[in-house]
Formats: structure tokens, C-alpha cells, sequence
């Protein structure tokens, strides 16, 4: 029995934190967040591709790794802990786990193996599905869809683009397509792009499996809520990190701040509240890969839901520790606070993933 | 990763889930008053469909089998296994699983039995550990006083070597089942000249020495059953001594630990937490489950979350007492902070979805759960302060765990 992660996890993991620490310091994300840094954003990401985190999910008969889940939590911990400025979530965990479990034969073959080469980038959609905003919707219909879709996942710059409608059956469509229009949204957080997109008579392919039933677009689901949740842990945890050491070095009434106990008491509190969420975090990924849907789903939703009420609240009191520094521009804190802020409310705020939870659990009859 | 105990256990694990399937929601038998906290605190009290047991024959039973004292050995009364963590795991489990009541603890069982084989002499362990064990010796611990409580270590109970006798006059203050006792085991201050940790000795009492009184000290649950202790010339024999003079505060803190860890088991915690569910499926206000009024369910699934949380937390906790070299060193600290407020607002959260059903109490005739939602919600708020206050926790999560600097010493006025 070992429950943690395993050396070579924990190795790919070291190797993201430090290529970040390295390479993506706070001037270099201010850079890209105000759109400075388009040379500097692809070094980046062509960097961590060279650690083959676009392989991780694709089975080894398609060209990949053939890892599991939890190995892409361990590498979200890291991005999420130096707010990587990559795709992640999207393009190289749920797309590629939609297409395996939802693929037909052909077209496995036809872009597992390009995700693994690095040929082809996927971004995805699947907000209507958790839950539609405005008027968002596609329909499908003689193989072209129409409509608007939300808050779609690492779509800047990417060849293809997976939906899912409301009922979960999933389409892939080309991003290139002369009916696509991709429109970027203006978030808080500016390390990761968010799209809104509209659709008008795209040619468009289902995804077989997902033809009859929508079992696959709930553990895309599953995944990418997961993974949200480990890049929240990471940004929690590089935000406690920077609390304490800040308050071992500002000095107010002639001591540091951090021998108050006001102070370190917070610095407890973050602490005593995200070790846990390790713990939860793994286990769902564990039981994502390892066991059956109906145990491992309610793992999956409360690894968001928790871990994003104890983002919430580490993310306010680690910059109240830093007080008015804090809340400047100089220091950047805030773009962890923001990444933070979005993982919670992408794929379902906390709220109407508890909501889930409870149904699942047969609750609300 | 990998949650699996190995095919090594199967055997193992089949045998104890045998087991508890017979003896699933078993009663004990037993109207003893000293025991009634640990009923109600371990959720025996709330079990009625099985078997019926005697006390003392449930005790002998789970050693017999090895389900209990498991690693203790044969000579001092136990199992006398080799300590293995995966099957004190599976026992936990199981017992949980089927709703087994558990072995009796209590302050005898959980800190002096582990004491007395750490530091005892030989002696005291013949003397002690079996009839501990079976219950037969109830121990309390006097260690708090009025003025050593966060700062336990200026305790100023007195402890004098007379004709080879100890003559100790004092106070104790939170002693629980003082009256129901036989033996305390007590800090007391035998060496007034050496520093204030280094002064301390660890020494055992009967409760029937002439000069000892003991008072009830009501806490807010009205059931608990605190005690103040007082000591009047109290002698005892000087071989009553575990380890050398002065070793007392070292004593004390090999077991201390274990404590603050065992305050909130999550095992209870989930129970209470399937408990809760199955209440807010049989009330209801104005005709509705509760479990269907959308901003209870909310809270819940908030605490369920919590709850499984810590679940997962101790299995990582668990794999770092199996796994040398696995560092969960921050992860061990927070589990008194974390596991008593969570316990706290889970009991909490019953009662404010019982409302005003929720402020029955003792025997009101619609009172609900045996009243032990309020007592569990209110013994929780005294575990919080008690064991290391929460505050003293945070102190050490920010100092130990974090490496935040110590709070400067005031200069002391004289």
C-alpha cells in the first residue's frame, strides 16, 4: 500500500516546477498577460512540451505514454504552482481522453497518434453541458452544427475543437473551418485563454461512442474537474509558500511579521486546511483511474468543489499577509488569485457541483 | 498510488469481516456510568439491531481474537501479535463497516498502557497493563491545573521524597472519570530547584490514598464528567515512580502525541456523517425531507466533503507509517486542529437542521439521536480547547511545520 505519488510523478512534476521557476518568472508572466510575450508564451510551451506532457494520456498503442490520470494531476500541481501560461486542462488531458473513450477505431487512429506527435492541438467545450449561460448552444444536425459555444478550453491556436451539446453527445470540428469564428474572452486570469465560439453549418464528426448516451462527456467531466482541482492545490500551495516567506522577511514594530501570531495563525490555517486537499485530490485521480464511475464520481466532484472553497480562502488571506504589497501589480500575487478564482467556477462552481454530488448519491429525489 | 493491502491480508481481512457480520450492531450490555462518554463519543450508545454482550467478556473477547491490545504482548495480558499497521487498518475498518462497538479506551488504555511498556519497570507492567485492559482499572490523568493549562509545564503540584515515601499536596484541574477511577497517573513537581521541563516527574496514585478529594466540575454538556483533584499530604510508595525523577515531562510526551491524533478519529467522524444523512432523510419540515431542502443539502455536501478529505488524508497518513522515507510531516500536525472543528460542525449542522427539535436534550421524550447531537457538538468545543488548545496547534503547525519565527519573550515582571 502506497498512497502518494509515485517517484517518476513526483520527478515530472520537480521538472515542470523548475522549468517555470526558470523560465516563466512574474515579469514574464505580467509580459504575457498583457500580451507582450508572444515569443516568450511559445519558449515556454515548447519547453514543457519537451517533457511530453501532450503524450501522458494517450495510450502506448496510439504513441503515448499510457499514463493515468493521477500523473497528470502531479503535472497540474506544478503548472497550476507557477501559473503556467500553457494549455493544459483542454488540449492534452479531456480531449484526449474524450476521444479514446469516444472515438470510433478510425479516429483514434486518426488523432491520438497526432496529439502524441505534436501534429495537431485540440481545444474543448463542454460548459453546456455542466450548465449553459446566456443563450449558448449548438445544434447538430446533417453532419454540421450550429450555433454559440462558452468558456471553450485552450482553443487559441489550436487545430481542432471538441464539443459537447446539451445532452453529451460529443463533435469535433475543425478550428479552421470557414463557418468558426473564435472570439477571445477577457477574463481575470490572462494565463489561460478562454473563447467563446460560433458555429454556422460546420462540418462537423461525432464521436461514436457518444452517439446514444452521455456517460463519456460526464467523465471527460470527471477528468478535467480533477485536474482544475490539482492546479488549484499547486496555486494554493506556491500562495501559502509565498505568505510565509514574506512574512519571515517584513519587518513592522521592529520585528518580522511573521512572530505575530495574528500572522502565523493564518499561515496555520491555509496550511491545516490545503494538506488534506492533497490527499483528496489523489485519491480521485487514483479512483478516476481505478475504479468504477459510481465510486469514483462523487470523488471527482467534491475534489473540485472542496478544493475550490479552500482555494477561495487561501487566495484571500495570502494576500492579506502580504498586505498592501499584496494587492499591487509590483508584487503579481494577484495571478494566482485569479487562476484560482476561474478553476472554481470553470466546469461547474462549487454549487452545482455539490448539486450533482447529491443526485448522484440519490439525495434529492 | 496503489490502495491494495496486498493478497497477504485477504486471509486476514476475510476472518475480521467474518467476524463483525456476526456481531454487526451488537449491544453493550452494561449500565456503568463510567463508560457512558466513551459510548456516546464512539456512537455505541446509537447501535440496537444485533447481539447483546457483556463488558467485560467483549474486552476478553477482542483480545482473545486480536482485535484489540493486538500488539501487546502475551505476558501483560495482550494478543501479543507483531505490530502490524495494515491490520489494525483492516480491524478499523471493519469494526466500522459493520457497526461492531469497539473496545473499550479511555485514558488507561490509550496513554498509560503505551507509557508503562515504553518506561515502566517490570513490575509495573505485571502489576497494571492486564487489569487495565480488562477494564477491572480505570485510570484519569492528572496533568492540567489551574494555572498550567497551554503552559502545562509550570505545573506546581508538589511532589516530596519523605522516608522513602512521596507526600504530594496540590492541585488537578479537567481530571474526566476522576470518580470512577482507581489510579491516576499524575505530573508533579518533585524537583523545585531544576528548570521548569526538567522538574517534572511522572507518578501513579491510587484514588483511595487518604488526602485525596475529588470534586465534580460540571462542564457545559452537564454529562461529561470533569473533576478537580485536590491533594493533602497524598503518599504513595516511591517505587509508584515511572522513570528516573525528573523525567517526567519526557514521560508524558511519548504518548502525548498519540492523543492529540486519537481526538478525532475519522472512522467515527464518517459514521456520524452516514448517521446525519439517514436523519435528514426521516425529518422533515412541513412535510419535506430535510435532505431535500436545497440549502441544507448544500451544508452536507460541504461537510461531506470535509469528511472525505480527511478520509483520504489518514489513508496518506497511514501509507507514511508503512512507507519509510514518505514525508508527511506537515500532514500529521493539523490533525487535532482539522479533525476536532470538523467534528464540531458536523454535530453543529444537525442540530440546525433539526431547528428547534434540534434543542431537546437529556431525556425530553422527542429528543433525537439519545440527545447526542447537541452533547457531541458541545464535548467537540471542549476537545478544541482541550488536548493543546486549536490556538496552541496553530502555533505549532506555523513554528514546526512552516518554520515561522516564535513569538518574542516578554520580559516576566517581578
Amino acid at each position: 500500500m502506497y498512497f502518494g505519488l509515485s517517484e517518476e510523478q513526483e520527478s515530472i512534476q520537480d521538472f515542470v516546477k523548475k522549468f517555470l521557476a526558470d523560465n516563466a518568472t512574474v515579469d514574464e508572466i505580467r509580459k504575457i498577460a498583457n500580451g507582450e510575450g508572444e515569443e516568450l508564451e511559445k519558449n515556454i510551451f515548447d519547453g514543457i512540451l519537451n517533457l511530453g506532457i501532450n503524450t501522458l494520456l494517450i495510450p502506448e498503442e496510439h504513441n503515448g505514454l499510457g499514463a493515468g490520470l493521477l500523473h497528470a494531476v502531479a503535472v497540474a500541481q506544478a503548472l497550476g504552482a507557477g501559473v503556467g501560461p500553457i494549455p493544459f486542462v483542454g488540449s492534452y488531458v479531456m480531449a484526449p481522453i474524450a476521444i479514446n473513450l469516444g472515438g470510433s477505431e478510425e479516429q483514434k487512429n486518426n488523432y491520438l497518434p497526432k496529439i502524441a506527435s505534436n501534429e495537431l492541438r485540440f481545444g474543448i467545450g463542454m460548459s453546456e453541458f455542466v450548465g449553459a449561460r446566456e443563450d449558448a448552444g449548438i445544434e447538430f444536425s446533417k453532419n454540421k452544427l450550429n450555433g454559440r459555444a462558452l468558456f471553450v478550453l485552450d482553443a487559441e491556436n489550436s487545430d481542432f475543437i471538441i464539443l459537447a451539446n446539451k445532452s453529451g453527445n460529443i463533435f469535433l470540428i475543425n478550428a479552421k473551418d470557414k463557418g468558426v469564428k473564435i472570439n477571445k474572452l477577457t477574463t481575470v486570469d490572462k494565463t489561460r485563454s478562454f473563447h467563446e465560439i460560433l458555429l454556422e453549418n460546420v462540418n462537423a464528426e461525432i464521436l461514436a461512442l457518444t452517439e446514444d448516451n452521455n456517460e463519456i462527456a460526464k467523465k471527460v467531466i470527471d477528468a478535467g474537474r480533477i485536474i482544475l482541482a490539482a492546479d488549484t492545490v499547486g496555486a494554493s500551495e506556491a500562495m501559502v509558500e509565498k505568505a510565509v516567506t514574506y512574512s519571515k522577511e517584513r519587518k513592522q514594530f521592529n520585528r518580522t511579521i511573521g512572530s505575530f501570531q495574528a500572522v502565523k495563525h493564518m499561515c496555520a490555517e491555509m496550511a491545516a486546511d490545503l494538506e488534506p486537499c492533497y490527499s483528496l485530490v489523489w485519491q480521485a485521480a487514483y479512483s478516476f483511474d481505478t475504479e468504477e464511475v459510481s465510486s469514483s464520481r462523487l470523488l471527482a466532484c467534491q475534489s473540485k468543489s472542496h478544493t475550490s472553497e479552500v482555494g477561495k480562502m487561501i487566495s484571500k488571506k495570502a494576500t492579506e499577509v502580504h498586505g498592501g504589497m499584496g494587492f499591487t501589480d509590483l508584487l503579481g500575487l494577484h495571478y494566482w488569485f485569479k487562476r484560482i478564482g476561474l478553476n472554481r467556477q470553470i466546469l461547474g462552481a462549487p454549487e452545482i457541483v455539490r448539486e450533482e454530488a447529491a443526485e448522484l448519491q440519490g439525495f434529492n429525489q | 498510488m496503489n490502495l491494495e493491502f496486498g493478497s497477504e491480508y485477504d486471509e486476514f481481512t476475510n476472518e475480521v469481516e467474518e467476524f463483525c457480520k456476526e456481531y454487526s450492531g451488537a449491544v453493550i450490555t452494561s449500565n456503568d456510568k463510567k463508560f457512558e462518554m466513551h459510548d456516546a463519543l464512539s456512537g455505541n450508545s446509537s447501535r440496537k439491531s444485533g447481539k447483546s454482550v457483556g463488558r467485560s467478556e467483549w474486552q476478553k473477547l477482542l483480545i482473545e481474537k486480536g482485535y484489540f491490545a493486538r500488539s501487546i504482548p502475551k505476558e501483560y495480558g495482550g494478543y501479543g501479535g507483531e505490530p502490524d499497521i495494515i491490520k489494525s487498518r483492516i480491524i478499523a475498518g471493519a469494526f466500522a463497516k459493520y457497526k461492531v462497538p469497539n473496545a473499550m479506551g479511555g485514558q488507561g488504555i490509550d496513554m498509560l498502557v503505551p507509557t508503562l511498556l515504553e518506561w515502566g519497570t517490570e513490575e509495573q507492567k505485571q502489576q497494571y497493563i492486564e487489569s487495565t485492559l480488562h477494564g477491572e482499572t480505570v485510570w484519569c490523568q492528572g496533568y492540567s491545573e489551574p494555572n498550567a493549562g497551554s503552559d502545562l509545564a509550570s505545573l506546581q503540584t508538589k511532589g516530596e521524597l519523605i522516608d522513602g515515601k512521596w507526600v504530594i499536596n496540590g492541585q488537578k484541574i479537567w481530571t474526566s472519570t476522576a470518580q470512577f477511577s482507581q489510579m491516576m497517573f499524575c505530573l508533579v513537581r518533585t524537583e523545585p530547584e531544576a528548570s521548569k521541563h526538567a522538574g517534572i516527574s511522572f507518578i501513579l496514585i491510587p484514588m483511595d490514598t487518604p488526602g485525596i478529594e475529588i470534586r465534580p466540575l460540571v462542564d457545559m454538556t452537564l454529562k461529561a464528567g470533569f473533576n478537580e483533584v485536590f491533594f493533602d499530604d497524598v503518599t504513595v510508595p516511591e517505587e509508584n515512580i515511572v522513570g528516573k525523577r525528573g523525567e517526567g515531562w519526557s514521560v508524558a510526551n511519548s504518548v502525548l502525541g498519540h492523543e492529540r491524533g486519537s481526538l478525532a478519529n475519522p472512522n467515527v467522524t464518517l459514521n456520524r456523517l452516514n448517521t446525519l444523512i439517514n436523519l435528514m432523510k426521516e425529518e422533515t419540515i412541513d412535510g419535506r425531507r430535510l435532505i431535500d431542502v436545497a440549502s441544507y443539502r448544500d451544508r452536507l455536501l460541504q461537510v461531506q466533503g470535509k469528511v472525505l478529505a480527511a478520509q483520504a488524508h489518514s489513508l496518506r497518513l497511514l501509507s507514511a507509517k508503512i512507507n519509510p522515507g514518505q514525508n508527511v510531516k506537515l500532514g500529521g500536525m493539523i490533525q487535532k486542529l482539522v479533525g476536532t472543528e470538523l467534528r464540531h460542525e458536523l454535530e453543529g449542522l444537525a442540530i440546525d437542521i433539526m431547528g428547534e427539535l434540534g434543542t431537546l436534550y437529556e431525556d425530553d421524550p422527542n429528543v433525537r439521536g439519545g440527545g447526542s447531537w447537541q452533547f457531541t457538538y458541545m464535548y467537540f468545543l471542549g476537545l478544541i480547547i482541550g488536548g493543546g488548545t486549536n490556538q496552541i496547534q496553530k502555533n505549532i503547525i506555523s513554528e514546526r511545520g512552516l518554520g515561522m519565527p516564535r513569538e518574542p519573550k516578554v520580559q516576566v515582571e517581578v
